[in-house]
Order: C-alpha cells, then sequence, then structure tokens
C-alpha cells in the first residue's frame, strides 16, 4: 500500500511547491500529486508530459430553456442562491423569462424539481479537466479547475485517488501530494485519510498564525504532522518560537530552510531547487527530506537530527 | 468605493496591501471599511490589531427530520446533490459538514417532516482599528464550506468612503464570493513563473465575473519580467509597485505595517491608494 504525503501551510506563499518539486527529485519511486487545483504551479518546475486528459464534473447545473419559461417565477422564489435573474435579452418583450447566472448555480437543482412548466434543464456540467503524466523523476497526477468553476474538494478526491492507483500500478511506493493554502474543503479533502501531513511556515506573526489552525486541522482529522520553517533566518527569534511552540502541541520539526533568492531563479529555470543550487538552501531542502522520509519510514520514532 | 484585494497565488503580499492600503485612507479622514474575507486564515487583525467590539457565531440552516411525521418516501434523499441526507428503510442520515442548505429536502418532503435548525459553522467579529471599521471571520477549524461565512461578513461590513475587501487566495469559490459585488479589484502579484501563473488565472476569473481589475506587483525587482510583458499583452493597468525591499518582510514577521514602521512608504501608499481610487468606474446612468 503506498503511502501518502501531503505538504500544505494555512498561508500561502510560504514555499510548498518548490518544497514538494524538490521532494520529488529527491524521493525516488513516488508518485507526485497536485491538489491545489485552482491555482496548481507544480507543472511549471515538473514539465510533465500529459499522457492522458479527462474532463471532471462535480455536479450539475441548471439551465432555464427560453422558449418553455412561463415566467412564473416559482425558481426565483425558492433558489437560495440568488442565482436566477431577469433574462436580459428578453427585456424589451412583453411576457418575463427567466436565467440562471452560472456563477451563483451552486447547483442544487431545487428549481429545476420545482418548474411547473419542465422549462428547467438540470445536466451535469464540466467543471475542470484532470491529467495522468510524466515527468523527469516519475508519474504526475495533475488538474485544472475551470474558470470560476466549484468543487475543487471532488477534484482533490480524485486526483488523490488516481495518484494512488497510479502508485499501486507502478509499484510505487509513495505518494507526493502538493496540497493548498487555506484549511478549507481542498485541503480537508486532500489530507483526510493521509499518512503524513507537514506544514511549511514561515517565521512571521501570519505564519505562525496560520499554522497553529492547519495544525488543529490535521490534528482534527488524526494526522501524524511534521513542521518545517522556510525562509527561517528572517526573523530567527519567531523561527525558534514557532519551533518549541510546535514541539509543545507534539508535532515534530523536519527542519529549517534559510531565505535564499536561488529559489526564485531556480523557478525561472524550471528547475527544482535541488536541481538547480549546489548547496545553501538545497542543503537544507535534502536534511528536510531526509527527516520526512525516515518519519515516513519509521513512524513516531524521532529522526537523529530531529533537535539540531 | 467598494475594491478586493486578491490574487490568484498565496502569500504574494494581499493583506499587506490592503491593511496599508486601508492605514494610510484613514489618516485622511476617509470612513474606511476592512472587510478579512480570508476566513479560513484571516491575517489582517495580527496587522491593525482592531479593537473587538462585538462577537457572534455565524449558523447555516440544516435540515432536521421528525421521525414521527417521516413516511419514508425517500424524496429528501432523491432531491439532494450534496448526499447530505439519505432515507434508509426506517432511518434517515443526515450530514450537515455537505448540506448546502438549499433547502430542497424541505420542500419536496409531502409530510411537512423536515424543518431546519442552525449549526454553527464560524465566527464573525466586528470592531475598530482607530478610525477604520474592521470585520472578520474565523471558519471552526474542520468545515468545509466557507462561502456562506464570507457572505455574512461582508453582508456585516457597514458602508464607508472605501470598503476594503481582503480576499484569500485562489480562484475558486471563496474568492468569488469575496470578489462579487466590488467596484474593482486589486490583484496582488510577484514577478516569478508562480506568480504570473496564478495571476493570469485569477484575471480569467475576474474577467468572468465582468470586474475591472488593476495590478500590484510585489517584491518588485525579484524574479524577471514575463509578468510586465502579460499585463501589457493583455492591456491590464501596473497600478503600482513596492519593491522587494527585507525591511517590509522583516516588518511584516513583526505584525507591522510597512507604512508606519519602514521609512518612505507612506508615501508609496498614498501614490497607490491615489492611483485606486482614480480607477473608480463612472457611475451607470
Amino acid at each position: 500500500m503506498p503511502q501518502e504525503l501531503v505538504v500544505i501551510s494555512g498561508k500561502g506563499g510560504t514555499g510548498k511547491t518548490s518544497l514538494v518539486a524538490s521532494f520529488a527529485a529527491l524521493a525516488h519511486k513516488a508518485v507526485v500529486a497536485d491538489c491545489d487545483v485552482d491555482a496548481a504551479d507544480l507543472h511549471l518546475v515538473l514539465q510533465p508530459t500529459i499522457l492522458q486528459r479527462t474532463e471532471f464534473s462535480g455536479g450539475k447545473r441548471a439551465r432555464i430553456t427560453r422558449e418553455s419559461c412561463s415566467g412564473c417565477a416559482k425558481c426565483v422564489t425558492i433558489c437560495r442562491s440568488h442565482a436566477i435573474q431577469r433574462d436580459p435579452e428578453m427585456a424589451n418583450r412583453r411576457s418575463v423569462t427567466f436565467r440562471v447566472d452560472p456563477i451563483a448555480c451552486e447547483g442544487c437543482g431545487v428549481c429545476a424539481w420545482f418548474c411547473p412548466a419542465k422549462a428547467i434543464e438540470f445536466a451535469p456540467a464540466v467543471n475542470g479537466e484532470w491529467f495522468i503524466s510524466e515527468t523527469r523523476f516519475g508519474p504526475m497526477v495533475h488538474a485544472k479547475l475551470g474558470i470560476a468553476e466549484e468543487n475543487s474538494g471532488k477534484l482533490v478526491t480524485i486526483v488523490r485517488s488516481q495518484a494512488k492507483a497510479l502508485a499501486r500500478e507502478r509499484k510505487l511506493e509513495l505518494v507526493l501530494i502538493d496540497g493548498s493554502p487555506g484549511i478549507g474543503c481542498p485541503v480537508i479533502a486532500s489530507i483526510t485519510g493521509a499518512d503524513l501531513v507537514l506544514i511549511v511556515t514561515e517565521p512571521t506573526m501570519s505564519g505562525e498564525h496560520d499554522l497553529g489552525r492547519a495544525a488543529e486541522l490535521a490534528h482534527h482529522f488524526g494526522i501524524p504532522t511534521m513542521v518545517c520553517v522556510n525562509k527561517w533566518d528572517l526573523n530567527p527569534e519567531a523561527a525558534a518560537r514557532i519551533e518549541n511552540r510546535s514541539r509543545e502541541h507534539g508535532l515534530q520539526i523536519a527542519g529549517r530552510v534559510r531565505y535564499d533568492r536561488g529559489v526564485v531563479d531556480a523557478q525561472i529555470n524550471r528547475k527544482t531547487v535541488v536541481e538547480h543550487l549546489r548547496n545553501g538552501c538545497a542543503d537544507d531542502i535534502r536534511s528536510v527530506w531526509a527527516a520526512v522520509a525516515h518519519t515516513l519510514r519509521c513512524p513516531g520514532e524521532p529522526h537523529a537530527h530531529a533537535n539540531a | 468605493m467598494r475594491i478586493a484585494v486578491a490574487s490568484g497565488k498565496g502569500g504574494t503580499g494581499k493583506t499587506t496591501i490592503a491593511a496599508n492600503l486601508a492605514k494610510v485612507a484613514s489618516q485622511d479622514g476617509r470612513r474606511v471599511v476592512y472587510v478579512d474575507c480570508d476566513v479560513e486564515e484571516p491575517n489582517g487583525h495580527l496587522f491593525l490589531k482592531p479593537h473587538i467590539e462585538e462577537r457572534r457565531a455565524v449558523g447555516r440552516p440544516v435540515p432536521s427530520v421528525d421521525l414521527g411525521k417521516c413516511i419514508h418516501c425517500g424524496k429528501c434523499g432523491e432531491i439532494c446533490q450534496f448526499s447530505a441526507i439519505i432515507s434508509i428503510r426506517d432511518k434517515v442520515l443526515v450530514y450537515p459538514e455537505l448540506c448546502h442548505g438549499c433547502g430542497g429536502c424541505l420542500l419536496v418532503c409531502p409530510e411537512g417532516a423536515i424543518s431546519e435548525v442552525s449549526r454553527e459553522i464560524g465566527i464573525l467579529e466586528t470592531g475598530t482599528a482607530g478610525s477604520i471599521e474592521f470585520v472578520h471571520g474565523l471558519l471552526n477549524v474542520g468545515e468545509v464550506m466557507s462561502p456562506p461565512l464570507i457572505r455574512e461578513v461582508k453582508a456585516a461590513a457597514p458602508d464607508g468612503d472605501l470598503v476594503i475587501v481582503d480576499s484569500p487566495p485562489g480562484t475558486s469559490c471563496p474568492v468569488i464570493e469575496s470578489v462579487r459585488e466590488v467596484d474593482f479589484v486589486v490583484m496582488v502579484t510577484e514577478p516569478t513563473p508562480f506568480g504570473l501563473n496564478d495571476l493570469t488565472l485569477a484575471v480569467e476569473m475576474v474577467r468572468a465575473l465582468q470586474l475591472p481589475c488593476g495590478i500590484v506587483v510585489n517584491r518588485a525587482g525579484l524574479g524577471d519580467r514575463d509578468v510586465y510583458e502579460y499585463c501589457a499583452d493583455e492591456r491590464l493597468p501596473i497600478l503600482g509597485e513596492i519593491p522587494d525591499d527585507r525591511r517590509i518582510a522583516e516588518a511584516y514577521s513583526r505584525g507591522e505595517l510597512a507604512c508606519q514602521a519602514v521609512d518612505g512608504y507612506d508615501a508609496v501608499f498614498v501614490k497607490l491608494l491615489a492611483d485606486i481610487v482614480l480607477q473608480e468606474p463612472a457611475p451607470r446612468s
């Protein structure tokens, strides 16, 4: 059974994707899954070749057939998403008809069920696409949520399950998951039932605040959690405080990564940090990976450099 | 004027821009309202340090079934698109965390056996930071859906001369809920490949919503020039640039506002604010 490691952060922009890309280069035998489906960036560095693309339908959407609409406005009164408006193209006609605002529509179908004229179609919507790809480090599953679409959690679930199936098929031991910021629907979908969560934070008040909520979320779902402070030298006191508090809360420290402008250079060169840089923060990332890999192999047993 | 500060990519500086703009705008006598819609990870309060005057729980309606009246016809489960209510033999199972609160089960039940009860999803806090009126929400940890709380946060915001909505990162439902009905979207990006990729997604989103937007390049000087080329090609106005200055990052790490803590930045944000206000669309006639 392949293991799942999920990298999340609470706060955005702390370095999740740069870290996951480097892990992909360091971990042999892993499937990479980009679960940040509404702002995916991992493909920019891993440069996947898409082998298979599949449309994603996360739900249904209502559409009013103008010719059948009697203008009774029943739908307007029962729609709680305020998604039904007067059809602007019919504004100058004598009869009033209605249309569904596809962005406001949540796909509950209540309007279609109760429309006395049976004028509302309720059919599966295409909300995005997901891909099975090959990268220079192995297979990758990723996705693109359509513009202004819903159901990111369901798309995350598909990406995860496809990545896991691929790992089983190719006899790979690890699924490496890049999560999204926040603690809501897509993050919950990316961590439930995973083997290990790594929270990447930064030594700022925001980073510390958001780490607390992300750690609470991982705890809520009973997932073992490690913490990595990225750009630690931006504020060494805050970095130390975050690590101490994390230990007090039973979280394992995976290590620190120093601030290094080479991270952006690596991005511009479409390379992972560990490919692009010989030392500096690349060394830090290697040692964080060693700690994470150790915990995956021997859960519950602290690694040699835990408190270094 | 109501503006939203958004970005596709997280950590590009939304809160830095939003909080500094609120501060400089409040200094020249404007009535400023700061609305933090990032209910998953709100950070505005760390910088504005508001005095919270009111705190209340926010709930949303979920079904409650009176089994005495239920005839187990299964219609509730049939209409529910979210698998939040299922009728099996002599039981009706409700999964409140999956419920979208559409009210379909209530309407479809032929026996009137379903009523609604409120289930708490988060906390709403309002207060003041100097002369700035402040509103934010905190989603309960483990809660899946943030848009209903975001809606409440926006509804609780008083009117002002300048309403600044600090939006969550990304391009999906929580962001859409945050930026809807504003006059203008300030999109914060950084000049890196990740910044550009997520900016293009966010711009497509605001265009789908038919909202005007302009760009602020944060950490200017870092990375490459591709963001600038993209903005020129897409005719997106660059409203301002905030340089990649370690002093800003350090002030930020301590929870301080650059316009107060770092020399020269008061003027930078006053200028940015002036350029944003110029973007106010003419009232529709």
